[in-house]
């Protein structure tokens, strides 16, 4: 079952003394680690983690071996915000998990616990190589009865899009706030009371973690936040976990990297319109930027410098990118677009796939586990037939966490189920 | 009578223009006036060309004169021409978009400026969207970078019937006037679905479900009907004429086959229902648009000479729209329906040539194999005959609108790049030289000032 799909690739299967040792020979692996790319080069699996990379190394006796003599090997990819799992059809048609309304929760409001990991997006995604997704919350505006969203939409957490029941890697990987233009319609109107929201809640939180105890007996004032809320911010105030702005304009970033400075947290830009314009600032706060290398319209004021040198200027000043276009719903599968259109306009290949692999993994607290090929990771592994950013390759097979995955999808089915233009049957008689 | 319709569909729009406004005559109010930028003859040397005729030629000159092209073929020379060595490029027709909200939904996208879709009443036949289009839309500029050199800009989906698009050359301007393409016929935009029955139902008004949608045409056709016959008569002296009604105006114009249909639909069923709607009232949809399920109908759509204008992968974000396949358009042209790649989008039309080749990737992973010289022809030619243009533009064929893009490489990469785009053989863009191309208005004292589109 587990390999039934590989039929594009030869496959010997030599014996089944270590039924779960898979060696992929002769590939041309991009480690993205700190092997760089490998020609003639092995990666073999055990038990879901990747145990040894090398070029010219033979494959363990008992391995399944994959000839991938011609292909191009890559870790897994990353999308580093949006809603897989969270939603189906976002429009008119049933839930978006991945916001709420009220303040009831705010910064604690957690997404992970409403993720489907059978959702139809999963398996459309999987297998053009996307293994591990950011899922975010994001606001989703104001219901019948004027009740808004709030200035922060919650927690984020780091999944992986395999099979088996652990779908979430790390829960709480990041919290999100909308400012600037983002977050004006939750806090009055105005970015200025935004800002003023999220430097309440930050005070309180580092009251809360003062004077908490005192609170909890009574002796201490109300706060406005929720004690989940304050809780949730202890972890951003640690610098634990990062805090995900998402944020265009350059005098908004000017205020983010300001916050950050005072409040000591570790800041991530998501939009980034005009973020290319402080990339020295960037760089030196340790800020990360996560960006649409296609955004080059000014589609607000907040965006009116938006370029797409964007990608090529924020990574010549070392800082570390992703690509998204906000909030990714449906075709996270994309990113190895993107990643080609940032190329084009000028970003190093080799740090286009560490866009979409490794950096996100580095901006969650995952890369100890996932976003490069090296040993004692994760064996999430995509074998193209050529390169992974053109357009008309896409993978011939995909693992994650070491299990091949299958490489159908209800996409897949509906295709082919309507690929025989002449077969006359009620396309529910067909396959 | 449906079939001769068809076969003379492109023929009466250019001869009818006149009473349709579409013509260049200065006495028609809205007409073209587009003059064309400055342009020399120029030969290209030494290309891949891709003729959109399905022809893929090698180490081959393209002669541009008089904003026409003179010549497609090897070794040409021409006295005064300026000579350009594009060995190593690939060259193709200017890119079409049957589907763009440029100007009408500009950037920045502000409540100021949402001006494509009159939400007043399902049927608004009688607003032209080129009243809307704001011509320093900054998305103009960047959608040339990408090689667009024609599209059709329509009203948006809210309404069953949501006025007349228009047809415009990727030109500056200082109005619309300036900009549309001559002797373009406009086109009269529909939609089904999803969007008018949620618009005008949610305010308890009709229609409020699909049965109500397609009520709401017929009534509309009867009325249109009902309007031709009686100009017709009263042309030959049988009756007064009625009073002019710009909404009947322009149905009826659809009716005589001077107006070409732009129907926003996107499941199957419903697309055969609309053609049975076409076929009760005698005219052809010319091309349906968001067609995400075209690859369930391709048979009827070649039936009826319907072209299928798609995304390569938009899906999901509503129900109509769960279907979505990335195969989409190679089934629909494999069946022998015209395909077309569409935008709907500032951002995705700056890379048409991208989504046909996330199309031509797919495909071939089940074994439909579609070279450049066929799939060029979804985003060149196929657009250009749903818009009824064909006969000008979106081949490189002598005698055509010198409309023509000069690539990096192969347009189905994800590094192409448009180097320089030509219109009516005149250079309007390039890469190469920042001080050629366009810088609108609204993009002044931006980064897009220092270097042109960016």
């Amino acid at each position: 079952m587990k390999h039934l799909s590989l039929a594009l690739l030869s496959i010997v299967f030599v014996s089944v003394v270590h039924a779960e040792t898979t060696a992929i020979v002769d590939a041309t692996v991009h480690t993205v680690g700190p092997r760089g790319t490998l020609e003639n080069a092995t990666v073999v699996i055990e038990n879901g983690q990747i145990v040894a990379v090398g070029d010219n190394m033979k494959a363990p006796d008992g391995a399944t071996v994959i000839d991938a003599s011609g292909k191009i090997v890559t870790p897994g990819l990353f999308t580093p915000i949006g809603s897989l799992g969270l939603v189906e059809v976002g429009f008119s048609a049933g839930p978006d998990d991945s916001g709420q309304i009220g303040d009831q929760f705010t910064a604690s409001f957690d997404v992970a616990d409403a993720f489907n990991r059978r959702s139809t997006l999963i398996a459309i995604n999987r297998i053009e190589g996307v293994t591990r997704a950011l899922i975010a919350p994001s606001p989703v505006g104001m219901d019948d009865n004027g009740n808004l969203s709030s200035v922060f939409s919650g927690l984020a957490s780091v999944v992986n899009l395999g099979d088996g029941m652990a779908s979430i890697d790390r829960r709480g990987a990041a919290m999100v706030v909308n400012l600037g233009e983002s977050g004006v319609d939750y806090a009055g109107g105005s970015r200025a009371a935004v800002l003023m929201t999220v430097r309440q809640a930050l005070d309180e939180a580092k009251d809360y973690r003062d004077h908490g105890d005192a609170h909890e007996r009574g002796q201490h004032s109300d706060y406005n936040y929720s004690v989940a809320d304050l809780e949730a911010l202890q972890r951003v105030l640690s610098g634990a976990v990062p805090l995900i702005a998402n944020v265009d304009r350059a005098s908004d970033i000017e205020e983010l990297i300001s916050l950050a400075h005072e409040y000591g947290i570790r800041a991530i830009i998501s939009g980034g319109a005009e973020a290319w314009m402080l990339a020295p600032h960037l760089a030196a706060a340790n800020i990360s930027v996560i960006l649409a290398p296609t955004a080059n319209l000014p589609s607000n004021f907040d965006s009116l410098n938006a370029s797409l040198k964007s990608a090529q200027i924020l990574a010549e000043e070392g800082v570390k990118i992703a690509f998204a276009d906000g909030q990714i719903t449906h075709n996270p599968r994309n990113i190895t677009q993107w990643a080609g259109i940032a190329t084009a306009e000028g970003l190093p290949w080799d740090d286009a796939l560490r866009a979409i692999t490794l950096s996100p993994a580095e901006m969650y607290g995952v890369a100890d586990r996932v976003g490069s090929i090296e040993a004692g990771k994760d064996a999430d592994i995509v074998i193209w037939p050529g390169d992974p950013l053109e357009l008309t390759n896409y993978p011939e097979q995909v693992f994650i966490k070491g299990e091949s995955v299958e490489m159908v999808s209800r996409q897949s089915l509906l295709r082919d189920r309507y690929l025989d233009t002449d077969d006359k049957r009620p396309p529910a008689y067909r396959n | 009578m449906y079939k001769i319709l068809v076969v003379l569909t492109t023929v009466v729009v250019f001869l009818s223009a006149c009473e349709q406004g579409s013509s260049d005559d200065a006495a028609v109010p809205f007409a073209s006036r587009y003059a064309g930028l400055d342009s020399t003859s120029t030969l290209l040397k030494g290309a891949t060309v891709l003729t959109g005729t399905g022809e893929r030629l090698e180490n081959t000159d393209v002669l541009m004169t008089d904003g026409k092209i003179v010549e497609v073929g090897a070794d040409l020379s021409a006295v005064g021409a300026e000579v350009i060595d594009a060995s190593g490029k690939w060259v193709t027709p200017g890119v079409i978009d049957v589907h763009s909200h440029l100007g009408v939904y500009p950037s920045p996208g502000t409540e100021s400026h949402s001006d494509g879709n009159e939400v007043t009443a399902p049927v608004t036949a009688q607003v032209w969207a080129e009243h809307s289009v704001w011509p320093h839309d900054p998305g103009f500029a960047t959608a040339l970078a990408g090689g667009v050199t024609s599209m059709q800009i329509l009203p948006g989906s809210a309404n069953l019937i949501g006025g007349r698009g228009v047809t415009l050359k990727n030109v500056p301007g200082r109005n619309v006037m300036d900009m549309k393409f001559p002797g373009a016929p406009h086109g009269m935009k529909m939609a089904c679905g999803e969007n008018p029955k949620r618009v005008y139902g949610s305010r308890g008004q009709a229609p409020g479900t699909r049965m109500g949608n397609v009520a709401g045409y017929r009534e509309a056709w009867i009325a249109a009907a009902d309007y031709r016959d009686k100009m017709a008569a009263a042309e030959d002296g049988k009756g007064e004429p009625p009073m002019r009604d710009l909404k009947l105006e322009t149905l009826a114009g659809v009716l005589n086959g001077e107006i070409l249909v732009h129907n926003h639909c996107y499941r199957a069923d419903e697309m055969s229902i609309m053609l049975d709607i076409a076929k009760e009232f005698g005219y052809t949809v010319s091309a349906f648009h968001h067609a995400v399920e075209a690859y369930k109908i391709g048979d009827l759509l070649a039936e009826s000479d319907t072209c299928a204008a798609m995304w390569a992968d938009w899906w999901g974000f509503k129900m109509e729209a769960y279907d979505g396949i990335r195969e989409n358009a190679a089934i629909v042209d494999k069946a022998g329906a015209c395909a077309i790649i569409h935008s709907d989008s500032g951002i995705g039309i700056q890379r048409l040539n991208q989504e046909a080749a996330k199309v031509m990737g797919a495909a071939a992973r089940v074994g439909m194999d579609i070279p450049p010289e066929h799939a060029i022809q979804w985003i060149t030619k196929n657009p250009a005959k749903s818009l009824g243009v064909e006969d000008v533009v979106g081949t490189l064929e002598a005698g055509k609108m010198a409309d023509v893009v000069v690539w990096n490489g192969t347009p189905f990469s994800v590094y192409a790049q448009a180097e320089q785009v030509y219109i009516d053989g005149a250079l309007a863009y390039d890469r190469n030289d920042p001080s050629v191309n366009p810088i609108p208005d609204f993009s002044l004292g931006t980064s897009a000032a220092t270097g042109g589109a960016q």
